[in-house]
């Protein structure tokens, strides 16, 4: 069957020597592929007589079979009626490392088994592994040399970023109106409702825990200022920024990534357009002006969480919650939280597009580059809005 | 009028059918892809599948392979019906076949040799991995590629290694019926024949049945035993070329009497004659 050779019409062709007048052979009725003789007589050797099927399906047992054999040892064909190329590579490498003797092969299994021969050309299946030490060090290096060659490319890429506001401010006629349009409606608008959600949600997290807190010293009013200063303040602006980066890094890297994949980004720039005119740069205007925006939106929505859990929880009506929040929280804590935006925004579209431009060869890559853009984000914001933080205390904005 | 001995459905003489597809309707819903589909591939021949663009080759492969659910009519393969299957009773049959998708399909994260031994792993786990490794050896010398290819990484291979490694992997099981989609889309000419000849060859040692999707009016030529045309939604006709060449279809005229067709109809007399 298929490209098994077929016991029928066999001539025999002894391909060596002939069976030992001496060895007593015992064939399966059932004609099942078993041993049929094993003549461990050291002097004479073995014979190894498989009936039926030598195929892939019994490879493993008729390996540990023939290597429990001694040596010389002869392999008698006659009784097979099927062999595939692993059955026959099996034989082949009997006779090419032990010297074994083939009898009783039909043409087709001699021919099966001189093109398997053929093949035997031995190739390693994973490349070379250095030493354990080696391998150490030169991973070290190479993640010295991919962080300095990374930093250095991610300033260059900020370079780039720059010249092509410059040139769009120059020749305002290259702004992409349209794509930055598009990227306000991806970045931002869509983002309102999970951002609104999540701050919502945050909101009554702060408020339920304060409380708490706060009443083991009978100061449960404090949880308004608790919420007010903290939302506004950090939260708002650090949770908006880790949900874009989440949200819109992501995307900005997978998206270049693909298309740096499917040569979109080569094609543009041989028509002559600039991949960073076209792309980055109305994403990071995108960015740049939604995150102000959609901090704003989250802190709006975590103060009426909050509100409603005091509301309901504290008994602390709406208008005593709005009059309170207007005393407690000064002016400059919402400029806190709305300066920070813009540069978490710059930095987000930054790290996604840049991973972005970084992919090369396989899809693979995409997921690697879309990961480190959002972690790369994540970590670059948090970074920084610890330097904010000293920054605006050391002016007296506490 | 097609004559009954190029009908779809006609089975010539001494064939055992190894894919019969009957009836066959797909679509992707209104547009319809294949409406009464009939075809029959016989064991041991190289069937070559034309049709323009769009016309639903690469659908007709999903579905004979299972990828695919149509919506109506038969389809069997080694004598096993595919429609309607569970993935447990399809396995069965998925071991005796081996495919070679249009871009390779590689595993990108296994090295070329890794990859020729998935099948077999997934299918013999017991085999011990100095075995395996030599089953891999000599599937990827079967496929054409240099030893030196086993270690190294798809992203590593050009596109006519791409489809070496990809038909040693098809190759892996030792298949009875290896399915090709358009091997040779992308190689160069020189490397286009070198693949004819290496898909010729395997053929005739391992007596494989080759289902072949092609564009390649040399391919077609040079290996293909017979050449059925997809056109209007189903198989217009099946046959050798000169039998197709006799009938009085407009695409099929257009198709081997364009001028690529001509051009690769001498080249092949020419080899032949030479």
């Amino acid at each position: 069957m298929g490209r098994e050779s077929t016991g029928k019409g066999r001539e025999r062709v002894a391909l060596l020597l002939h069976l030992p007048t001496s060895a007593i052979s015992r064939i399966n009725p059932a004609r099942m592929a078993e041993v049929t003789e094993q003549d461990s007589d050291q002097r004479r050797g073995s014979v190894y007589r498989v009936a039926g099927a030598l195929t892939i399906t019994r490879a493993a047992t008729t390996q540990r079979e023939i290597d429990a054999l001694s040596d010389p040892l002869t392999i008698d064909l006659s009784e097979i009626d099927r062999m595939d190329t692993v059955g026959a590579w099996l034989v082949y490498r009997a006779v090419r490392d032990r010297g074994a003797k083939v009898i009783g092969a039909s043409r087709d299994e001699v021919s099966l088994l001189k093109q398997v021969g053929e093949f035997d050309k031995p190739t390693q299946v994973v490349p070379d592994e250095p030493h354990n030490f080696i391998a150490v060090l030169r991973e070290l290096g190479e993640w010295v040399a991919e962080t300095g060659t990374t930093l250095v490319g991610l300033l260059g890429f900020f370079g780039a970023t720059l010249i092509g506001f410059a040139n769009v401010i120059r020749r305002p006629k290259r702004f992409r109106v349209n794509a930055v349009i598009q990227r306000f409606d991806v970045v931002g608008v869509r983002a309102l409702g999970i951002i609104g959600l999540m701050s919502f949600l945050i909101g009554i997290v702060i408020a339920q825990q304060g409380s708490v807190q706060l009443a083991q010293f009978g100061a449960e009013v404090y949880t308004i200022n608790l919420i007010g200063r903290i939302t506004v303040r950090e939260l708002g602006t650090l949770m908006t920024a880790i949900m874009v980066a989440g949200r819109s890094g992501s995307a900005f890297a997978a998206q270049l990534g693909t298309m740096k994949i499917t040569e979109e980004i080569d094609a543009m720039r041989t028509i002559g357009v600039s991949p960073i005119e076209a792309l980055v740069i109305p994403r990071m205007i995108a960015s740049i002006i939604m995150m102000p925006l959609l901090s704003f939106w989250a802190m709006l929505m975590a103060l009426l969480g909050g509100g409603i859990f005091v509301w309901l929880s504290l008994s602390i009506p709406p208008i005593t919650y709005i009059q309170r929040l207007q005393e407690v929280i000064p002016l400059t804590d919402m400029w806190v939280g709305i300066i920070k935006a813009p540069v978490f925004g710059f930095i987000i579209a930054l790290a996604g597009c840049f991973q972005g431009m970084l992919v090369q060869g396989n899809s693979e890559e995409v997921g690697t580059r879309t990961t480190a853009a959002v972690v790369q984000s994540i970590f670059l914001v948090i970074v920084l809005d610890s330097i904010f933080a000293v920054f605006f205390s050391s002016i007296g904005w506490t | 009028m097609i004559p009954k001995k190029l009908e779809p459905t006609f089975a010539p003489e001494g064939c055992h059918p190894i894919i019969t597809v009957r009836g066959l309707r797909n679509a992707f819903g209104e547009q319809v892809i294949h409406d009464n589909l009939d075809l029959t591939v016989c064991r041991g021949e190289i069937i070559g599948v034309v049709g323009g663009s769009g016309t639903g080759k690469s659908v007709l492969l999903r579905s004979i392979i299972g990828l695919q659910t149509p919506e109506q009519g038969q389809i069997e393969v080694l004598g096993e019906n595919m429609v309607g299957r569970s993935e447990d009773e399809a396995k069965n049959i998925r071991r005796r076949w081996g495919i070679l998708f249009q871009n390779g399909a590689l595993f990108s994260t296994l090295t070329v040799a890794e990859n020729v031994e998935v099948p077999i792993r997934e299918y013999f786990p017991y085999l011990k991995p100095p075995l395996l490794d030599e089953i891999a050896s000599y599937k990827i010398a079967m496929g054409g590629l240099p030893p030196d290819a086993g270690p190294k990484y798809p992203s590593e291979l050009s596109g006519g290694m791409v489809k070496r490694a990809g038909l040693a992997r098809a190759l892996a099981l030792d298949p009875e019926l290896l399915f090709l989609d358009e091997p040779t889309a992308g190689l160069d000419p020189i490397a286009a024949a070198a693949f004819d000849e290496l898909i010729k060859g395997l053929q005739k040692r391992l007596d494989l049945t080759v289902f072949l999707i092609t564009h390649d009016l040399d391919t077609l030529h040079a290996i293909c035993d017979r050449v059925a045309v997809l056109a209007d939604r189903h198989v217009i006709a099946v046959g050798t070329i000169p039998e197709l060449l006799a009938l009085d279809h407009p695409w099929i005229q257009e198709y081997f009497n364009g001028p690529r067709g001509r051009t690769a109809a001498q080249s092949y007399e020419e080899g032949v004659t030479a």
